[in-house]
Protein backbone atom coordinates (compact mmCIF):
# COMPACT_ATOMS: atom_id res chain seq x y z
CA UNK A 1 0.00 0.00 0.00
CA UNK A 2 1.14 3.82 -0.78
CA UNK A 3 1.96 6.27 2.02
CA UNK A 4 -1.23 7.60 2.46
CA UNK A 5 -2.90 8.40 5.18
CA UNK A 6 -5.91 8.25 4.56
CA UNK A 7 -7.53 4.54 6.32
CA UNK A 8 -11.24 5.32 5.72
CA UNK A 9 -13.47 7.31 3.50
CA UNK A 10 -17.01 7.85 4.64
CA UNK A 11 -19.29 8.93 2.24
CA UNK A 12 -22.86 11.02 2.32
CA UNK A 13 -24.48 10.79 -0.97
CA UNK A 14 -27.68 13.57 -0.53
CA UNK A 15 -28.90 14.08 -3.85
CA UNK A 16 -30.41 11.62 -6.66
CA UNK A 17 -28.02 13.17 -9.92
CA UNK A 18 -26.31 10.33 -12.10
CA UNK A 19 -23.01 12.30 -11.71
CA UNK A 20 -23.51 12.50 -7.66
CA UNK A 21 -24.08 8.81 -7.35
CA UNK A 22 -21.50 7.97 -9.40
CA UNK A 23 -19.19 10.93 -7.37
CA UNK A 24 -19.27 8.82 -4.35
CA UNK A 25 -19.11 5.11 -6.14
CA UNK A 26 -16.35 5.84 -7.80
CA UNK A 27 -14.45 7.69 -4.64
CA UNK A 28 -15.82 4.14 -2.85
CA UNK A 29 -14.20 1.90 -5.56
CA UNK A 30 -11.19 3.71 -5.66
CA UNK A 31 -10.58 4.22 -2.27
CA UNK A 32 -10.95 0.21 -1.31
CA UNK A 33 -8.86 -0.36 -4.71
CA UNK A 34 -5.86 1.46 -2.55
CA UNK A 35 -6.92 -0.73 0.54
CA UNK A 36 -8.61 2.27 1.97
CA UNK A 37 -12.11 0.92 4.00
CA UNK A 38 -15.16 2.77 2.41
CA UNK A 39 -18.77 3.34 3.27
CA UNK A 40 -21.25 4.87 1.77
CA UNK A 41 -24.12 6.74 3.69
CA UNK A 42 -27.24 7.80 1.47
CA UNK A 43 -29.58 9.95 2.21
CA UNK A 44 -32.69 12.00 1.25
CA UNK A 45 -32.66 12.47 -3.20
CA UNK A 46 -29.82 9.84 -2.60
CA UNK A 47 -31.57 7.21 -1.51
CA UNK A 48 -33.07 6.84 -4.86
CA UNK A 49 -29.88 5.56 -5.61
CA UNK A 50 -30.26 2.41 -3.83
CA UNK A 51 -33.97 2.23 -4.17
CA UNK A 52 -35.01 -0.89 -6.32
CA UNK A 53 -37.51 1.10 -8.05
CA UNK A 54 -35.29 4.01 -8.77
CA UNK A 55 -31.82 3.24 -9.12
CA UNK A 56 -32.08 2.13 -12.97
CA UNK A 57 -33.42 5.58 -13.56
CA UNK A 58 -31.42 8.10 -12.05
CA UNK A 59 -30.71 11.28 -14.16
CA UNK A 60 -28.49 13.94 -15.32
CA UNK A 61 -30.24 17.21 -14.44
CA UNK A 62 -30.57 19.49 -17.60
CA UNK A 63 -32.02 22.23 -15.64
CA UNK A 64 -29.97 24.21 -13.16
CA UNK A 65 -26.92 22.70 -14.34
CA UNK A 66 -24.42 25.26 -15.35
CA UNK A 67 -22.31 22.94 -16.95
CA UNK A 68 -24.62 21.51 -19.42
CA UNK A 69 -24.00 22.24 -23.32
CA UNK A 70 -27.45 23.60 -24.05
CA UNK A 71 -29.58 26.73 -23.00
CA UNK A 72 -31.58 26.10 -19.76
CA UNK A 73 -35.26 26.83 -21.45
CA UNK A 74 -34.14 23.63 -23.71
CA UNK A 75 -33.15 22.12 -20.75
CA UNK A 76 -36.97 22.20 -19.42
CA UNK A 77 -38.01 20.72 -22.49
CA UNK A 78 -40.08 17.08 -21.96
CA UNK A 79 -37.84 14.35 -22.90
CA UNK A 80 -34.54 16.55 -22.59
CA UNK A 81 -33.24 14.80 -19.22
CA UNK A 82 -33.73 11.15 -20.32
CA UNK A 83 -31.71 12.08 -23.58
CA UNK A 84 -29.33 14.07 -21.80
CA UNK A 85 -28.76 10.67 -19.44
CA UNK A 86 -28.98 8.54 -22.17
CA UNK A 87 -25.51 10.19 -24.17
CA UNK A 88 -24.17 10.56 -20.74
CA UNK A 89 -24.81 6.83 -20.22
CA UNK A 90 -23.23 5.76 -23.35
CA UNK A 91 -20.31 7.53 -22.67
CA UNK A 92 -19.96 6.20 -19.28
CA UNK A 93 -20.34 2.68 -20.93
CA UNK A 94 -16.89 3.39 -23.45
CA UNK A 95 -15.07 4.10 -20.03
CA UNK A 96 -16.25 0.94 -18.71
CA UNK A 97 -18.13 2.43 -15.99
CA UNK A 98 -20.89 -0.03 -14.93
CA UNK A 99 -24.12 0.93 -14.26
CA UNK A 100 -25.65 1.78 -11.12
CA UNK A 101 -27.26 -1.69 -10.41
CA UNK A 102 -23.96 -3.26 -11.23
CA UNK A 103 -21.67 -0.86 -9.24
CA UNK A 104 -23.72 -1.60 -6.00
CA UNK A 105 -23.02 -5.11 -6.86
CA UNK A 106 -18.99 -4.68 -7.47
CA UNK A 107 -18.95 -2.20 -4.15
CA UNK A 108 -20.82 -4.30 -1.91
CA UNK A 109 -18.06 -7.29 -3.29
CA UNK A 110 -15.65 -5.18 -2.60
CA UNK A 111 -16.18 -5.07 1.20
CA UNK A 112 -17.66 -1.21 0.89
CA UNK A 113 -20.45 -1.27 2.98
CA UNK A 114 -23.79 0.59 2.31
CA UNK A 115 -25.88 2.15 4.47
CA UNK A 116 -29.74 4.20 4.64
CA UNK A 117 -30.38 6.87 6.14
CA UNK A 118 -33.38 6.00 8.85
CA UNK A 119 -34.63 9.36 8.60
CA UNK A 120 -34.62 9.47 4.97
CA UNK A 121 -36.27 5.51 5.19
CA UNK A 122 -38.66 7.23 7.22
CA UNK A 123 -39.66 10.23 5.35
CA UNK A 124 -40.13 8.69 1.29
CA UNK A 125 -42.34 5.55 3.86
CA UNK A 126 -39.83 2.86 2.21
CA UNK A 127 -38.83 -0.48 3.89
CA UNK A 128 -35.78 -2.07 3.94
CA UNK A 129 -37.32 -4.59 1.04
CA UNK A 130 -37.45 -1.59 -1.15
CA UNK A 131 -34.35 -1.01 -1.50
CA UNK A 132 -31.34 -2.75 -2.58
CA UNK A 133 -30.14 -6.47 -1.73
CA UNK A 134 -26.49 -5.06 -1.54
CA UNK A 135 -27.89 -2.43 1.67
CA UNK A 136 -25.66 -3.64 5.22
CA UNK A 137 -29.08 -2.12 7.00
CA UNK A 138 -30.36 1.38 7.65
CA UNK A 139 -28.92 4.12 10.25
CA UNK A 140 -29.02 7.21 12.00
CA UNK A 141 -26.37 9.95 11.45
CA UNK A 142 -25.51 9.45 14.52
CA UNK A 143 -24.55 5.25 14.23
CA UNK A 144 -23.17 6.40 10.71
CA UNK A 145 -20.21 8.49 12.76
CA UNK A 146 -20.06 5.75 14.84
CA UNK A 147 -18.46 4.17 11.89
CA UNK A 148 -15.42 6.44 11.84
CA UNK A 149 -13.78 4.91 14.58
CA UNK A 150 -10.00 4.66 13.20
CA UNK A 151 -7.43 7.31 13.00
CA UNK A 152 -7.33 8.83 9.26
CA UNK A 153 -10.85 8.30 8.60
CA UNK A 154 -12.38 11.08 6.20
CA UNK A 155 -16.14 12.09 5.95
CA UNK A 156 -17.20 13.81 2.48
CA UNK A 157 -20.62 15.28 1.98
CA UNK A 158 -21.90 14.83 -1.89
CA UNK B 1 14.71 0.25 -9.15
CA UNK B 2 16.20 -3.24 -9.17
CA UNK B 3 15.42 -6.52 -7.47
CA UNK B 4 17.63 -8.96 -7.21
CA UNK B 5 16.01 -12.98 -7.54
CA UNK B 6 18.20 -16.25 -7.77
CA UNK B 7 21.25 -14.26 -9.29
CA UNK B 8 19.20 -12.39 -11.78
CA UNK B 9 18.63 -8.48 -11.93
CA UNK B 10 15.22 -7.90 -12.72
CA UNK B 11 14.20 -4.22 -13.70
CA UNK B 12 11.98 -2.04 -12.12
CA UNK B 13 9.71 0.62 -12.31
CA UNK B 14 9.72 3.83 -10.28
CA UNK B 15 6.41 2.49 -8.85
CA UNK B 16 8.07 -1.25 -8.42
CA UNK B 17 6.48 -3.05 -10.81
CA UNK B 18 8.69 -4.82 -13.68
CA UNK B 19 9.80 -2.88 -16.60
CA UNK B 20 9.52 -6.21 -19.06
CA UNK B 21 7.50 -8.60 -18.38
CA UNK B 22 9.75 -11.30 -20.26
CA UNK B 23 11.90 -11.22 -17.11
CA UNK B 24 8.96 -12.58 -14.94
CA UNK B 25 9.37 -15.82 -13.65
CA UNK B 26 7.64 -17.89 -10.58
CA UNK B 27 10.76 -16.92 -8.52
CA UNK B 28 10.10 -13.62 -9.26
CA UNK B 29 6.74 -13.49 -8.78
CA UNK B 30 7.12 -15.33 -5.28
CA UNK B 31 9.55 -12.35 -4.50
CA UNK B 32 7.12 -9.88 -5.16
CA UNK B 33 4.59 -11.05 -3.04
CA UNK B 34 7.00 -11.58 0.03
CA UNK B 35 7.28 -7.81 -0.32
CA UNK B 36 3.47 -7.47 -0.55
CA UNK B 37 3.02 -9.73 2.14
CA UNK B 38 1.01 -12.26 -0.41
CA UNK B 39 1.20 -16.37 0.22
CA UNK B 40 1.21 -17.45 -3.37
CA UNK B 41 -1.31 -20.47 -4.06
CA UNK B 42 -2.25 -21.98 -6.90
CA UNK B 43 -5.63 -19.93 -7.04
CA UNK B 44 -3.55 -16.68 -7.05
CA UNK B 45 -1.32 -18.12 -10.15
CA UNK B 46 -4.41 -18.62 -11.62
CA UNK B 47 -5.32 -14.57 -11.29
CA UNK B 48 -1.80 -14.14 -12.41
CA UNK B 49 -2.31 -16.13 -15.53
CA UNK B 50 -5.28 -14.56 -16.20
CA UNK B 51 -4.17 -10.82 -15.68
CA UNK B 52 -0.68 -11.62 -17.86
CA UNK B 53 -3.33 -13.18 -20.77
CA UNK B 54 -5.59 -9.54 -20.44
CA UNK B 55 -2.63 -7.53 -20.54
CA UNK B 56 -1.20 -9.54 -23.71
CA UNK B 57 -4.20 -9.07 -24.92
CA UNK B 58 -4.60 -5.42 -25.17
CA UNK B 59 -7.51 -5.49 -22.49
CA UNK B 60 -7.40 -2.78 -19.90
CA UNK B 61 -7.62 -4.13 -16.56
CA UNK B 62 -10.43 -2.97 -13.67
CA UNK B 63 -11.71 -4.79 -10.57
CA UNK B 64 -15.41 -4.74 -12.76
CA UNK B 65 -13.29 -6.77 -15.37
CA UNK B 66 -12.44 -8.98 -12.60
CA UNK B 67 -15.72 -9.84 -11.92
CA UNK B 68 -16.49 -11.07 -15.53
CA UNK B 69 -13.45 -12.97 -15.70
CA UNK B 70 -14.45 -16.29 -14.87
CA UNK B 71 -11.39 -17.14 -12.81
CA UNK B 72 -12.80 -15.60 -9.61
CA UNK B 73 -15.40 -13.54 -8.26
CA UNK B 74 -14.35 -9.58 -6.77
CA UNK B 75 -14.81 -11.38 -3.62
CA UNK B 76 -12.10 -13.57 -3.45
CA UNK B 77 -10.00 -11.43 -5.36
CA UNK B 78 -9.84 -9.10 -2.27
CA UNK B 79 -9.22 -12.07 -0.11
CA UNK B 80 -6.66 -12.73 -1.97
CA UNK B 81 -4.69 -10.02 -2.51
CA UNK B 82 -5.78 -7.51 0.59
CA UNK B 83 -5.79 -4.08 0.57
CA UNK B 84 -5.64 -3.40 -2.97
CA UNK B 85 -6.00 -6.09 -4.97
CA UNK B 86 -5.50 -5.11 -8.60
CA UNK B 87 -2.33 -3.06 -7.51
CA UNK B 88 -1.10 -6.20 -6.35
CA UNK B 89 -1.94 -8.66 -8.18
CA UNK B 90 -0.38 -6.57 -11.34
CA UNK B 91 2.39 -6.30 -9.68
CA UNK B 92 3.53 -9.67 -8.64
CA UNK B 93 2.14 -10.54 -11.88
CA UNK B 94 5.15 -8.71 -13.88
CA UNK B 95 2.44 -6.07 -15.48
CA UNK B 96 2.48 -2.52 -15.26
CA UNK B 97 0.30 -0.64 -12.77
CA UNK B 98 -3.25 -0.18 -13.96
CA UNK B 99 -4.43 3.19 -14.93
CA UNK B 100 -7.96 2.28 -14.19
CA UNK B 101 -10.24 4.35 -11.93
CA UNK B 102 -13.00 1.61 -12.02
Amino acid sequence: MGKTVVKKMLFILSKAHIDSAYAAMVMANGARMEGIEAEIFFTFFGLDAITKKKLKNLKVATVGNPAMPMPTMLGGLPGMESFATMMMKKEMEKLDMPPIDEFLEILSASGCKLWACKLAVDMFKLEEKDLADELDGILTIGDFYERADIEGTQIIFI
Amino acid sequence: MELNVAGKTINLTDDGYLADLSQWDKDVALAIAKEEEVALTDAHFKVIEWVQNQFKKGEALSVRGIKGSGVIDIKEFYALFPGGPLKKATRIAGIPKPKSCI
